[in-house]
């Protein structure tokens, strides 16, 4: 014991009423550790009977077949991946860039109006996100958006052309090294032809207003408060003393920005771009509303589609049996996506803390 | 007078580029709200009467109705998640500040983190699992459960930060007049930050009065209005996004409407923390 103990502890010993209040506080803590883990357990419960029929083929398997009693979860995690991406994708410029904006650009005043009017953003229930995006975005995404993507994107496009070579070139290191290995019969003609075919597909199809690019661009806004808040925290965590070196080597202020300032808070940044898809990844309503609800892998963005928070919000009030066990188990690799990522961005984050204040 | 060169040229004008493009990007995160609050007026507006507040749902087809039944239930709900969720978040929060570097803090503070990045949609499946199976049925119970274990984290965070605050002069001013440290945490330090602390209870309403998913498969719906804590029960949130999903006019109309008051709700809350905030730092 290299340090004493405080007055106030020794004298905290003594009392009754102390000892009893300590020890409800410690129950309380101990009950809501117990709460967070008795949550794993009840969930898991409920999804054993299917964990122990499926296993990990319930991951990759890509039918979704209640009647027929068959259980794969493959769409659905597709679905998730693909709408969260399109969210990350569309809402990190935005973010990290309002958060830059509010912290060194806009005068105190107009930080802060903007400021407020983003957390108002965060304010709006997920419910009322999907009812505008029903009723509001997804016509305007049928009748205007969606038939310019297709244009300009869609199949027979310089564009769907350069990234069908794009991402065979990005993937052939990959098959040389399989290859030489032995592991695979894929040549480079078929995976060319592969990947092109994905690429030609992704702006294909009738322009239906509902499906995956919808609900990516809802949950893009959805998540835009969450990201700036905490990159506006991370970029409070950079010292002035960055900028004003910066500054004085005679950077300009974006060139203080981007050399100095984003180098410098990369980690926290990140993390905080982490923790807005883990947001995306469990959001359930608004997805629900706009994503069209259909359990098959899309292969365009213009597909419904299904994300494992919605097919459990659709499905659970009629399932039963293995059906509703595998929702559950479904909820269960949600539970612990959600928690995987949340714990990798805040080590992000804190790794960030540490490197600052040292 | 230096003299520019070309080179300095370039980088003023990418200066200058690269800054209104964060300015237009900080425009593009903002615009949506606008987008969305002229069509929440303007669709809600029109279906805005009193009957909205005071009548229950009306059968498919038929002209008229209000969401009674939802109100009601949401503010059942309300109530009863206030009441587990306060008291346990508190507690929480006074826990994190006082036994601050113990092994159990340590452990809840991990599970507290861990609880506010659990998908409400799976904490919904826990309440199911929870109270709907054994309970045979769903249920306000059930409901109320679910949104107060929404409520925890967010109590909790904000009274640990709250508490925080405190200068330590404080304790020791209490502890030296001899009071125990339980009388001082209730008696001297609360009382002191019980702005921050509505705060932190009104952020955590505000929160769950628009929460759905949690909601679908605990406290259900119902279209008569309130019938009980143990019976299926209507709320706000679920009711939008029914009839945001059906295929009646009438009903798709009373959706806008509900989401309307609902907002509203929500952002008067919200007013109201930002309020106490400013009159407390």
């Amino acid at each position: 014991m290299s340090n004493p103990v405080p007055a106030h502890q020794v004298l905290a010993r003594r009392n009754l009423g102390d000892r009893i209040f300590f020890l409800a506080l410690r129950a309380v803590s101990i009950g809501t550790i117990a709460l967070f883990i008795g949550m794993l357990i009840f969930i898991g419960k409920l999804a054993w009977t299917s964990v122990e029929a499926q296993g990990f083929r319930f991951w990759v398997g890509d039918d979704w077949n209640p009647p027929m009693d068959i259980f794969g979860a493959a769409p659905f995690i597709v679905g998730t991946l693909a709408s969260s991406l399109i969210a990350v994708l569309i809402s990190a410029p935005i973010s990290v860039g309002t958060a830059l904006f509010l912290r060194e650009i806009a005068p105190r005043k107009l930080a802060n109006v903007v400021a407020f009017l983003v957390e108002l953003l965060a304010a709006i229930p997920s419910v009322v996100y999907g009812l505008w995006g029903v009723f509001v975005l997804a016509p305007i995404m049928r009748d205007t958006i969606q038939p310019f993507l297709a244009k300009w994107l869609g199949p027979d496009t310089y564009f769907a052309a350069a990234l069908g070579h794009g991402m065979t070139a990005v993937a052939y290191p990959f098959l040389l090294v399989a290859d030489t290995l032995g592991l695979t019969e894929v040549t480079l003609v078929s995976l060319s032809a592969n990947m092109m075919a994905v690429s030609q597909g992704l702006f294909d199809g009738p322009p239906l207003g509902l499906g995956l690019l919808t609900s990516g661009l809802v949950l893009s806004i959805m998540i835009t408060p969450t990201v700036t808040a905490l990159s506006r925290e991370v970029l409070l965590t950079v010292p002035d003393t960055v900028r004003e070196a910066a500054l004085g080597l005679g950077a300009t202020r974006w060139e203080m920005i981007k050399l100095a300032l984003m180098k410098t808070a990369r980690a926290g940044l990140v993390g905080s771009i982490i923790l807005g898809l883990g947001r995306a990844i469990g959001e359930t309503m608004a997805v629900t509303m706009v994503i069209g609800n259909r359990n098959e892998i899309p292969k365009s963005l213009f597909e419904p589609a299904q994300t494992m928070a919605s097919v459990i919000a659709n499905e659970y009030n009629e399932a039963d049996g293995m059906h509703l066990s595998s929702l559950a188990f479904v909820g269960l690799s949600l539970f612990a996506v959600s928690l995987i990522i949340n714990f990798l961005a805040r080590t992000l984050i804190r790794y960030l803390n540490r490197g600052s204040r040292a | 007078m230096i003299e520019l060169s070309s080179r300095d040229g370039v980088r003023k004008f990418s200066n200058y580029f690269w800054l209104a493009m964060l300015c237009l990007l900080a425009f593009t995160a903002i615009a949506p709200l606008f987008f969305i609050f002229a069509y929440l007026l303007v669709r809600g507006w029109a279906g805005l009467s009193f009957a909205f507040f005071t009548e229950i749902p009306k059968p498919v087809g038929e002209v008229g109705g209000g969401m009674a039944n939802a109100i009601t239930g949401s503010l059942v709900l309300m109530g009863l998640s206030t009441v587990f969720g306060v008291p346990l978040g508190l507690a929480c929060g006074m826990a994190l500040s006082e036994l601050k570097k113990s092994a159990i803090a340590k452990m809840l503070r991990i599970s507290i983190d861990l609880l506010t990045s659990v998908p409400s949609i799976v904490i919904g499946l826990f309440a199911y699992a929870l109270v709907v199976v054994p309970m045979r049925g769903y249920s306000a119970w059930a409901g109320g459960f679910a949104l107060s274990i929404v409520m925890v984290p967010i109590v909790a965070r904000s009274t640990e930060e709250i508490l925080k605050l405190v200068p330590a002069s404080i304790h020791e001013a209490g502890l030296a007049l001899g009071l125990p440290r339980w009388k001082v945490l209730i008696r001297l330090i609360l009382p002191g930050v019980r702005a921050g602390v509505t705060t932190g209870i009104l952020l955590a309403l505000a929160r769950v009065s628009g929460e759905t998913a949690p909601l679908l498969f605990t406290a259900f719906s119902n279209s008569f209005g309130y019938r009980g804590l143990s019976a299926p029960t209507a709320s706000l949130p679920v009711q939008i996004y029914t009839y945001a999903t059906s295929h009646d006019e009438t009903w798709r109309q009373l959706a806008w409407t509900g989401a309307l008051v609902l907002v509203f709700v929500v952002f008067c809350l919200n007013l109201v923390t930002r309020i106490l905030t400013r009159r407390t730092v």
